[in-house]
């Protein structure tokens, strides 16, 4: 009866006897329920739920991603804190304060949480707010779609975050490899919280790079031709792609990893037939690409940053397009590096050796285009433009370690060892973390009219990228010392130093991130001395900086027309001097008039998103604990509120033309 | 310069515009646009399970192989039901783009039965096999067999679901542009399951030996 109603659910999943993970859970529970009682107090729920929960405006939904995407930087960060601080004490003899079997589930929720909660979802949140706006567009092409991808990305971590609380989470590291990951050798709950949290997250991020992908490609503004799209909307197509064709190999090998777990399928295990070593090609099948997907959108937010703080268009825009498809398109042939210690034979390992360096032709493209634009430029030093600088030295040292694991000889002397560690986290943290920061910084007085304070802005920088140096340099030297990933204590005295060097580091990028949020609090307080009254802070170039800041809920009061890029810049200031604007026949082009005729509407709000997301973390959490009745419940759940939301007919609201030319409303 | 907009505020064509140029595309082209990129990522999907199967097609573990296992007519019974469901999912189309409400419920309900009978084929297969100890848990390629098998046949499953659900939208609310929208989104869904079942036809079934 009992195995009937709670699975298996018991008294034991809770961590009573652990004081580290009881007391990180009793914080986070603390966390919560303040957080949850001072909206109630102050009566915010109303307004909460209608204008954010329920709401399908692109800006707000991306806005809601990134505040996601930071809570769960703060929530990795104390895991890369906990591993840090372990390997500074756990040195020869000692075996410092983290029990194996506790480590091992640090690591593994660490890559998890910054791969997909905070770089992914930070990426997602940047391109869901700016491209719309970017392209001239009203909202997404399925705004309530658009609401249901961010719940289901919510929905997956509160499920990956309830592991915390209730069971384990997986100890296999952050892919899962089998055998390891197979029910033989992690018979616990752990595999079965991360596999439903990504597969249910993973169906957020693939609508969403539908739905971003269709109003890139179908949402333009009038005249908004494919060579005068914004850099980051390039960036932004490339990415959406790749998660379209990358997104459902995961979803595909996670689904058979489940395949074998619950139903005692044989694909990856050691018995009858089954293949571990298919999991590891398909997996890097898709986390090849996902790479891509989260530099990718970064290289546009500093195209973007770059051009505005040179005050210049972006030198060789063409090339900058190519380069980006480019790597689209290679990032799909270089999987097998993950693993030329497989044992693939010589040529195999040759032929993605050399596809691996290729891809670093591109990217050097991109640095040089970027270089050119700064020369001859009138630069101003933003804390935007901070980010960026940091960003090309920490990228271009990180290409170049990522050069040497490519030669097959050389990984297999530093597969697995803490150079590799170092080496992601170079271009992670130098190329997608200090990108998301960046545009953080750029488009914050866009969504919320007011600048950040740059001076702590500036700080805050400083810390991450002397912190960054600090961290990881030292791991380059322990890998090439020997040292291995995932270690949870050493025999070697030695190494202990450099482990010292190395908290260190990741001290000053707390600092860093104490500064950030400083600068939230301080900049809010402060706000009306940074006022951006008229929508365009930065004398930006692009058409998101010609709308109001925040913008109306409908973005464009008329369609804007764009004739050349940099529309805005080009409305600002006119064509340069130097173009022939005949040669290429887009200057004679007649643009199609303003339509001001048709009725402006904006998409109705939707509580589908929130109550989906609601049914699949319950449909999650019953499965992981083999609670059939609630599982079925929570999928009832979900298809019920499809098909409520299927009889609904009225799906825009028509915004009066009183309202709409009222100075000074926003959403 | 004279412009003209269409109803839905969409510019009209104006000479030498180039097609990229022209403005937002009208709801019609974005949400099947949508729907297109939406199954080509199904298409990927499958796609994983047919490289999975090839891998594993030899990994019998000693247990029954495919040749053994596989009634090609059985499958051929199955195939011919899924293909006309195909063409009477074309009739459908073309009655619903008509807004013929009588033709739209009766190639509906042809296809539905069609689907049906597909998948209460394919559920007696599958069934048999279990029963006859080759279940997806004897082989490595059995499981690669069931998992792509089985795949197709739930998305097979899900389509009747939907067909049932836009049969009661037709009824509800009627052929207004929304419903013929979606009618629309389910027919190419259907179409394209056909096609991957040609792919598992063709690989499975006559490539077994």
């Amino acid at each position: 009866m009992m195995t009937a109603l709670l699975g298996r659910l018991g008294w034991d999943a809770l961590p009573l006897r652990q004081p580290i993970p009881l007391a990180a859970a009793a914080v986070v529970a603390l966390v919560i329920v303040g957080a949850l009682s001072l909206v109630t107090v102050k009566g915010w729920w109303p307004y909460l739920w209608r204008e954010w929960i329920t709401s399908v405006d692109h800006k707000r939904v991306g806005v809601m991603y990134v505040l996601l995407a930071l809570v769960m930087l703060l929530r990795g960060f104390v895991d890369a804190l906990m591993m840090r601080s372990q390997l500074a004490l756990a040195a020869a003899g000692a075996q410092g304060y983290l029990p194996p079997e506790h480590y091992n589930q640090i690591f593994s929720a660490h890559g998890t949480i910054m791969i997909f909660f905070v770089a992914m979802t930070f990426m997602v949140g940047l391109m869901n707010f700016v491209v719309p706006l970017q392209i001239g567009a009203r909202d997404v092409a399925f705004p309530v779609l658009n609401s249901v991808s961010f719940w289901l990305t919510a929905a997956g971590v509160l499920l990956m975050n309830l592991s915390l609380v209730v069971g384990e989470f997986a100890r296999t590291g952050w892919l899962v490899y089998p055998p390891l990951s197979e029910l033989a050798y992690s018979p616990g709950v752990g595999v079965d919280y991360y596999l439903w949290a990504l597969q249910i997250s993973g169906v957020g991020t693939l609508l969403s790079g539908i739905n971003l992908t269709t109003t890139i490609l179908k949402l333009r503004a009038p005249g908004m031709g494919y060579g005068r799209m914004p850099m980051f909307c390039w960036t932004a197509l490339a990415s959406n792609l790749l998660i379209i064709a990358a997104f459902p190999i995961l979803t595909g090998t996670l689904g058979m990893l489940l395949l074998d777990r619950y139903l005692g399928f044989h694909f990856f295990t050691n018995e009858l037939g089954g293949n571990a070593m298919m999991y590891v090609n398909l997996i890097w099948a898709w986390g090849h690409p996902e790479v891509y997907i989260l530099i990718l959108p970064a290289f546009g937010v500093f195209s973007e940053v770059i051009t505005t703080f040179s005050g210049k268009p972006l030198f060789g825009y063409r090339s900058m397009a190519a380069a980006t498809m480019a790597i689209c398109m290679l990032s799909f042939m270089v999987w097998l590096h993950h693993f030329f210690t497989m044992g693939a034979g010589a040529d195999v390992n040759g032929f993605f050796g050399v596809m691996t360096m290729i891809i670093a032709v591109p990217t050097g493209v991109k640095i040089f285009n970027w270089l050119f634009t700064m020369y001859g430029g009138t630069l101003r030093f933003t804390a935007a433009m901070h980010w960026a600088l940091g960003f090309i030295v920490t990228f271009v040292i990180g290409g170049m370690t990522g050069v040497l694991l490519a030669i097959p000889p050389a990984d297999f002397v530093l597969h697995n060892s803490l150079f590799l560690v170092a080496h992601f986290h170079n271009v992670v943290i130098g190329g997608v973390v200090f990108g998301a920061f960046a545009g953080y910084t750029l488009w914050f007085p866009k969504a919320f009219g007011f600048t950040l304070d740059e001076r702590l802005g500036k700080a805050a920088f400083w810390c991450w990228f002397v912190g960054f140096y600090l961290a990881f340099m030292p791991l380059y030297l322990l890998g090439l010392m020997g040292a291995t990933r995932r270690m949870q204590h050493y025999a070697d005295p030695g190494w202990q130093p450099l482990m010292v060097v190395a908290l260190c580091g990741a001290l000053v990028i707390l600092a860093g991130i104490v500064l950030t949020v400083v600068q939230l609090v301080v900049s809010v307080r402060t706000r009306d001395e940074r006022r951006d009254t008229n929508g365009d802070p930065w004398n930006g170039r692009t058409l998101e900086w010609s709308t109001a800041s925040p913008p109306p809920a409908w973005n464009f009061s008329t369609l804007p027309q764009v004739a050349a890029l940099d529309a805005f810049w080009r409305t600002k200031y006119g064509a340069p001097p130097d173009t022939d604007e005949s040669a290429d026949g887009s200057g004679s082009d007649p643009l199609p008039a303003p339509d001001t005729a048709s009725p402006l509407s904006v998409p109705r709000p939707s509580a589908v998103g929130v109550v989906i997301a609601f049914f699949a973390v319950i449909a999650g959490f019953a499965l992981v604990w083999h609670i059939a009745w609630l599982a079925l419940l929570g999928l009832g759940g979900v298809v019920v509120t499809g098909l409520a939301h299927a009889w609904r007919t009225e799906n825009e609201i028509e915004v009066h033309e009183l309202y709409l030319n009222t100075p000074g409303i926003s959403a | 310069m004279s412009t003209t907009v269409t109803a839905d505020g969409i510019p009209a064509r104006a000479p030498k515009t180039p097609r990229s140029e022209r403005g937002p595309a009208p709801t019609r082209i974005v949400v099947s646009y949508g729907f297109w990129l939406f199954l080509l990522s199904d298409i990927i999907l499958f796609a994983a399970f047919f490289a999975a199967y090839a891998v594993l097609a030899k990994h019998t573990a000693g247990g029954p192989t495919g040749p053994q296992l596989f009634d090609r007519e059985h499958v051929l019974i199955e195939t011919a039901c899924l293909l006309s469901s195909s063409f009477t999912c074309g009739m459908l189309g073309l009655a619903f783009e008509r807004r013929h409400a009588l033709f739209t419920y009766l190639f509906g309900a042809t296809t539905f039965v069609l689907g049906a009978a597909f998948v209460a084929l394919e559920v007696s297969e599958l069934g048999h096999l279990i029963a006859t100890d080759a279940g997806p848990q004897r082989s490595a390629f059995l499981s690669a067999f069931f998992a792509l098998v089985g795949l197709h046949g739930l998305h097979v499953a899900v389509g009747l679901a939907w067909l049932l659900a836009m049969g009661a939208q037709v009824a509800t609310i009627g052929l207004v542009p929304l419903v013929v929208q979606r009618l629309r989104c389910f027919a190419l869904f259907w179409h394209a399951l056909d096609i991957v079942w040609i792919g598992v036809f063709t690989i499975v079934y006559l490539g077994a030996r």
